[in-house]
């Protein structure tokens, strides 16, 4: 069993917020996600808030609470220079959680002395480079270390399940696993480890036999570890560096996906994901991010973005700064322990480093996922887009191709939302992301059905006449100024001249719209017509501002 | 004497089973295993398929997997060729078939959920650029119906190219607009709007009358009257009776 040491900063969605949005920790701040609280400020926890409680109460009990929104983004982006912090002193570093960083303690142990003097050099470290609070503790194995942590123990080497012993159950994380062994009358994770391992197994599934293992105070191995076949990576190498966020999050996306088919084709899932980046200045970032659960394919999606976005605010700030961050090269975490190439300020204190780096990290080009602690599991496995048909995988491995070569917005898919012409009721949404719901209210004033087979993206600007040849308008009382005769598409202002007048044989209208009034900028006041031509075309024209255009053709 | 225990038999009303399907929004998934024998009009796995009065236009009765068919833009009517392209992919998309539409930003797509194509397994690329054939290529790898609509007129190698790629993944390639060398060629012959009168009514209903020409078997040309918008008593696809449940 490996001694393993968590770091862990109490309350860190409030410190991520304190971090980015210059929030002040001192008053009382409590971020919420789904109207419920799940981290407060020390200063809000001595007037009664505490994490469950819902918006309202928490602001009852505190009035002056500053409220923030979860986004685990910003505490992913916030926790990336505390892990490059620690990585400074003991490379092979974790992450397990935004807050939350695992790492071997032997190492640190014996270049500090002991686990004690360790432990009280990271914190040190911590508060020093990143100005945040972090405690530390030790045990066999990360679970076991990360609860330690959350009262700053160093468990004994063998004590590990006497620790765990009178935990309460809802340390397992896993909500409805916990539920249903509370009403078992399975209280603490003592009570827990005591049952038998292949009950567990069959009666709650793997996931739980997981957890079981983890209560017992056991090794992490996962259960049936097999020796994975050597091509489980994937990568991908970037034609344009990545330099913004959203263009990471749909690269991590596509890597996710692919990473997970590829598993699965294997019958395998995974419980820690390497992340490894080489950037346009040739520098090697490296991750690893552990689950005690296996990594589901949106899992797996959700901490390649995070890393990425830690990874790109980290370069925006040094770039900003001119604070040169320490870079970690994966020969020096594989060969054992080196102290690494260290920042300034570890310069300043005296430490003295091998190597100082001079280069920041720039846009990434490369991209590598390596899966690792991998577990056979052949079981139904949860697709990032919900049912899976065959067909429907073949469909949308196609259409991200085409994304691939032509961006993500360029392949679209069509949704009916509510609106009053042809052009408003349909929304395009780029294939991947989520489908509106249909709208069900009417929509006064909506054409009725036949729709026009032919929507220009442009309304066609026309001109149309009356008998006399005088053009056609429309009085405030909704009366036409004359009878629609001739129609005349208005071409480049050089051939109007030539422009060849259709007659008009049947027309109904003015159908008048008055949209968005309470917008000025918004505001929409038209009158629509059908008409049909001679040659049995049928139009659908629309005066807006004096100006006729045709927005619909009936093709 | 003993006691005959009599199992009393609880009758499922006949359709019940297809209700519970088909309130569900399960029609398509569960699918009879009749679907993959050739049913006697020739619909099956190879075919997908077309609005039923179109269907005397197709010789096999129904889009064949691996053709070409070209919806030209002008024929001896001088409109309607979006709507017959809408009416080609009607059957096939509601019946649960992926289209994808390359080049088109006009296309109306209100007439599209209209006429009964299912949006949600409609992806289009407005503006595919320079590198449409590349587009359209890959799209064929996985989507069932892929319309090509090319900004100018295509070159006789690259569509056979396209058509070949076609024929290997089994899929069906649409071309809108001049195409070269498609086995059927489908043009609209006509067909107004009525419904208007002056300044009273809305258009109400055209018979939109289509066309075809082509190779072989379609050598000879036909006509077919298609109305926008359809009867409402006539699905667009005839749905496979489900498995009936019985007493």
């Amino acid at each position: 069993m490996t001694r393993m040491m968590v770091v862990w900063c109490p309350d860190w969605p409030v410190a991520a917020a304190g971090l980015i949005e210059g929030v002040s920790v001192h008053e009382p701040v409590a971020v919420l996600a789904a109207n419920r609280v799940v981290a407060c400020s020390p200063a809000a926890q001595v007037e009664g808030v505490r994490r469950g409680l819902r918006k309202r109460e928490a602001q009852s009990r505190c009035p002056r609470l500053v409220v923030l929104e979860h986004d685990e983004a910003r505490d992913a982006r916030a926790f990336e220079p505390v892990v490059a912090a620690v990585e400074e002193l003991a490379p092979g570093v974790e992450v397990v959680r935004p807050g939350a960083c695992a790492l071997a303690a032997r190492g640190p142990s014996r270049y500090f002395g002991s686990e004690a003097a360790a432990a009280e050099r990271i914190v040190e470290h911590i508060a020093q480079a990143c100005v945040v609070e972090a405690q530390i503790g030790v045990a066999d194995g990360v679970f076991a270390a990360g609860l330690a942590a959350r009262t700053g123990r160093l468990v004994e080497p063998g004590g590990t399940p006497a620790f765990l012993d009178g935990i309460d159950i809802a340390a397992l994380d896993r909500p409805e696993l916990v539920d249903l062994l509370r009403r078992l009358g399975v209280g603490t994770l003592g009570g827990f480890a005591a049952l038998p391992a292949a009950d567990v197994l069959g009666r709650f599934g793997l996931d739980a036999a997981l957890a079981h293992r983890l209560a017992a105070g056991r090794d992490e191995r996962p259960l049936a570890a097999r020796r994975p076949p050597p091509d489980l990576d994937v990568g991908q190498t970037f034609d344009e560096p990545l330099d913004r966020v959203d263009a990471a999050a749909f690269a991590a996306r596509q890597l996710a996906e692919r990473l997970h088919e590829r598993l699965a084709g294997h019958g395998l899932a995974c419980t820690r994901l390497g992340i490894a980046a080489v950037t346009e200045h040739g520098a090697e970032l490296y991750r690893t991010w552990r689950h005690d659960g296996l990594l589901t394919a949106a899992g797996i999606a959700d901490r390649v973005r995070w890393q990425l976005d830690g990874w790109l605010a980290r370069s925006r700030a040094a770039c900003r700064s001119g604070y040169q961050p320490a870079l970690v090269s994966r020969a020096a975490c594989r060969s054992g322990y080196q102290p690494a190439l260290v920042s300034r300020a570890a310069c300043r204190s005296g430490y003295q480093p091998a190597l100082v780096s001079e280069r920041r990290p720039g846009a990434i080009v490369r991209l590598r996922l390596y899966p690792d602690g991998v577990v056979e599991y052949a079981g139904f496995q949860l697709r990032l887009w919900g049912d899976a048909g065959e067909e429907r995988d073949r469909a949308h491995r196609a259409l991200t191709r085409v994304q691939g070569m032509l961006g993500p917005d360029a392949v679209v898919t069509a949704a009916l939302v509510g609106g009053r012409d042809p052009g408003d009721r349909i929304r395009l949404v780029p294939w991947g992301d989520e489908r509106p719901e249909p709208a069900r209210e009417p929509w006064p004033g909506q054409l009725p059905e036949p729709a026009p087979a032919s929507v220009p993206r442009e309304p066609l600007p026309v001109d149309v006449f009356d008998e006399t040849g005088a053009p056609l308008g429309v009085t405030a009382r909704l009366a036409v100024t004359g009878t629609p005769a001739g129609l005349v598409f208005a071409g480049p202002p050089g051939r109007r001249a030539a422009a060849v007048v259709e007659q008009i044989t049947g027309w109904a209208g003015p159908w008048p719209v008055d949209e968005r009034w309470w917008a000025p900028d918004e505001v929409s006041r038209r009158v629509r017509f059908q008409v049909c031509l001679a040659d049995g075309r049928a139009l659908l024209l629309t005066l807006e501002s004096g100006l006729w255009s045709a927005t619909g053709v009936y093709d | 004497m003993a006691q005959i225990l009599t199992l009393k038999r609880r009758t499922v009303s006949t359709g019940g089973l297809s209700e519970l399907v088909r309130s569900h929004g399960l029609t398509g998934l569960v699918r009879p295993a009749s679907a993959h024998v050739l049913r006697s009009d020739g619909v099956g796995e190879r075919i997908l398929p077309v609005l039923p009065e179109l269907r005397g236009l197709f010789p096999a009765g129904g889009l064949r997997r691996g053709s070409t068919v070209a919806v030209a833009l002008r024929g001896p009517g001088p409109f309607g060729a979006t709507s017959v392209l809408l009416a080609l992919l009607a059957a096939a998309s509601a019946a649960g078939s992926w289209c994808a539409v390359v080049g088109m930003p006009s296309l109306g797509l209100v007439a599209a959920a209209e006429l009964g194509i299912a949006l949600e397994r409609l992806a289009l690329v407005p503006d595919p650029g320079p590198e449409w054939p590349s587009v359209v290529a890959a799209l064929l790898d996985g989507i069932d119906v892929v319309v090509a609509a090319p900004p100018g007129p295509v070159p006789a190698t690259l569509a056979s190219r396209l058509a070949a790629r076609a024929r290997q993944r089994g899929s069906v390639l649409v071309g809108y607009g001049q195409w070269t060398g498609a086995d059927l060629v489908l043009e609209t012959a006509g067909g107004g709007w009525s419904g208007l009168d002056q300044g009273r009514g809305r258009l109400s209903r055209r018979a939109l009358v289509v066309s075809r020409h082509g190779r072989g078997a379609a050598a000879r040309p036909r006509e077919a009257t298609v109305w926008i918008p359809r009867d409402p008593a006539t699905p667009p696809v005839e749905s496979a009776p489900l498995l009936e449940a019985t007493a």
